[in-house]
């Protein structure tokens, strides 16, 4: 009995499915990671995953490429992201409730439009999704094989995302600007750059990535858009990048840790469903991102100027 | 054009935010009915026709009403104090568990000590499950945002195993409810027919103790100052983490006492779907009434008028449900807009100087 579930450790399917519940959270905890990082805390997230899935089934529904769903979901993302911004960075309304209220919007849009679209489907059709492709060579080697290269597109897409924000966040001016916007405004706007510019675009990019997170389920996941699909993915997300000290590498190593008991709780639940209910494995995930907030709330440092709205001439 | 801060926001202004922020949600509305097909102005007539064309309309607007003050109340007052407790739902369904443990026969009174006792415990069960979180901000400094949020989830999946397992009803052939709560601890009709009860009442009754509190005691002043900054209010001797704890428990517990209304009230029994986010909406219901309890009163009937009109509209006119969902979220944002537009004047001169 001890030994199934060590058993599962030894499963490649186990593993596979772990590099593949990560990706949402990937795209997801690395947005968040960049609106934070300019000072902006974005709880719209939830809802821009939603509309963001919605938004690339009905793009790949209606008859397009699959890459033009997956670009369309970016640019509904980065347009909730503009109205976050115009509300928090221009306006300096509060974070918190700003970012609640694009939530309900988001998620209530999507369901108006989804049922606006498909009136009355009891069983959400299906797309044609992104296919596995099986890498010559690689995919042949044994165990590895079938866990790191026999994946989707999208998937490769959202690994090949921790580089480039690694290297957008570290290396690249556009991120030293948004790092300085989330750091010490003052200092930015005295080398004559707009910090409202750099905060209101970091969010809108942040917010075009958490909605590709989202089109991942619809698209590579589940293929099909259902109500409540979501389900606090993007509440965890915000979890991550706080247990990941908000850099993109940590949050690739919190994604996959998350996925990976994700992945194992699924089939844990098979060996022990018998004798504890599987509410409580499902449960695993939301106790597990507390858990990670509280041990890393001891060396927790936000960015110092997060939450706080800057306005041009004000001291703070 | 730019943003200065104004000295003194008249009187006038301040009653102009929720009022313009209700007709920016309902111009949105007017829009979505446009592009669903459906002609606005008699979509709105049987929107106010469903919500209070006849008694038994009316009585479901105050019926849906009553949990919406109690979260819109819960919200309203943690808001004050910057805390932030996006958790009301999760607080609502542990009321609603607690009840269901004590009510559907497991204590026996008579039903004036029996309603009073249902209460209390769902009050202290949704100040339970908020107890973590504040402790967390408190002492841990673990965001309570996520942290409210996520018990949401947790609790709701309680709920699910509490319905299929200990407190499922073995007469429900296969419904994932529980047992009935017994007679004496149902809460009366106040209007003969309908399904209009005496949550209603206490719901406003718990409104006006709020409201006395937060204007008249040292403990409202101090939630204020707390809010206003934290770190001015610890020097000024008053222990922020006490006030916070107390204002985190009235927050769950208010929120519990709707999981009271819905299950001995309006249902009768615990479901999965008690509460279509009545904890999320009553986010919206605080900020459109500025986070004033009275305020709350109003804001709360007029969103669940949207609610409550949004189905007949959407079952005669053909359009989804969700539309009331939008009303929702777009009162939210433009309360926001509002907000800033009247604490700050614009000056369209452009920032040359």
């Amino acid at each position: 009995m001890i030994l199934d579930f060590f058993e599962i450790l030894l499963n490649t399917g186990f593993w596979a499915a772990t590099i593949r519940i990560a990706c949402p959270l990937i795209f997801a905890t690395l947005g968040e990671l960049i609106c934070e990082r300019a000072g902006v805390l974005n709880l719209g997230i939830e809802g821009i995953m939603t509309v963001g899935a919605m938004v690339g089934w009905t793009t790949v529904y209606l008859g397009a490429e699959l890459s033009s769903g997956v670009i369309c979901a970016a640019l509904i993302g980065a347009i909730f992201g503009l109205i976050h911004a115009h509300f928090t960075v221009y306006l300096g309304a509060s974070q918190h409730v700003t970012g609640i209220g694009i939530t309900l919007l988001a998620s209530s849009l999507s369901y108006f439009a989804f049922r606006l679209i498909l009136p009355s489907s009891t069983t959400p059709p299906k797309i044609d999704a992104f296919q596995p492709i099986h890498i010559p060579i690689l995919s042949d080697i044994g165990f590895l094989g079938p866990i790191l290269f026999q994946h989707t597109a999208f998937t490769y897409f959202a690994f090949l995302m921790v580089p480039i924000t690694m290297w957008l966040i570290n290396k690249s001016p556009f991120g030293l600007a948004i790092k300085m916007a989330g750091e010490n405004p003052m200092a930015l706007e005295a080398q004559g750059i707009n910090v409202l510019t750099i905060r209101a675009l970091a969010v809108m990019l942040g917010s075009a990535l958490m909605a590709v997170g989202g089109a991942y389920l619809t698209m590579s996941a589940f293929n099909a858009f259902y109500f409540g699909m979501i389900n606090g993915r993007g509440w965890i997300a915000i979890a991550l990048v706080i247990f990941a000290s908000w850099r993109p590498q940590q949050a690739l190593f919190g994604a996959l840790l998350f996925a990976g008991l994700d992945a194992y709780q699924v089939r844990a639940q098979q060996l022990a469903g018998a004798f504890i209910p599987y509410q409580f494995f499902l449960m695993l995930p939301y106790v597990l991102s507390i858990f990670a907030m509280i041990i890393a709330a001891k060396k927790t440092r936000y960015p110092k100027a997060l939450l706080i709205p800057f306005r041009r001439g004000e001291r703070h | 054009m730019r943003l200065e801060a104004r000295e003194h926001v008249p009187d006038w202004l301040k009653f102009l935010v929720p009022i313009s922020a209700i007709v920016i949600a309902l111009i949105i509305a007017a829009l979505l009915l446009i592009i669903a097909g459906a002609p606005p102005i008699e979509s709105f007539y049987y929107l106010v026709k469903g919500a209070f064309g006849s008694k038994n309309a009316l009585a479901e607007t105050g019926a849906r009403a009553t949990p919406l003050i109690l979260t819109g109340l819960a919200a309203g007052i943690a808001f004050r104090a910057k805390f932030w407790n996006i958790g009301a739902e999760g607080q609502l369904y542990a009321g609603a568990i607690a009840v269901t443990i004590v009510g559907t026969g497991a204590v026996n009174l008579p039903s004036s000590v029996m309603i009073p006792f249902l209460f209390i415990i769902g009050a202290l069960a949704g100040a339970a499950v908020i107890l973590p979180s504040v402790i967390l901000k408190q002492f841990f400094k673990v965001d309570e945002v996520v942290t409210t949020l996520l018990m949401n989830f947790i609790i709701l999946l309680f709920v699910s195993f509490v319905l299929e397992g200990p407190l499922k009803d073995p007469m429900s052939l296969g419904w994932p409810q529980a047992a009935s709560i017994i007679d004496t601890g149902i809460l009366p009709q106040i209007m003969d027919r309908t399904r209009l009860h005496l949550g209603f009442i206490i719901s406003i009754f718990v409104a006006i103790v709020l409201w006395i509190i937060l204007e008249t005691t040292s403990f409202g002043f101090r939630i204020k100052a707390v809010g206003y900054n934290s770190s001015a209010a610890n020097h000024s001797g008053h222990s922020v983490a006490r006030t916070m704890i107390l204002v985190a428990c009235i927050s769950g517990g208010v929120a519990g006492v709707a999981g009271v209304t819905e299950t001995a009230g309006l249902k009768g029994y615990l479901t999965l779907d008690l509460s279509p986010g009545f904890g999320y909406t009553g986010i919206a219901v605080a900020m459109l009434a500025a986070l004033n309890p009275i305020g709350i009163i109003f804001s709360a009937i007029f969103l669940a008028t949207i609610y409550v009109g949004a189905d007949s509209m959407s079952r005669a006119m053909n359009v989804p449900t969700y539309l009331a969902d939008v009303v929702v979220a777009v009162t939210v944002l433009s309360v926001l807009v509002s907000l800033v537009l009247t604490n700050y004047k614009i000056n369209f001169q452009s920032a040359s100087k």
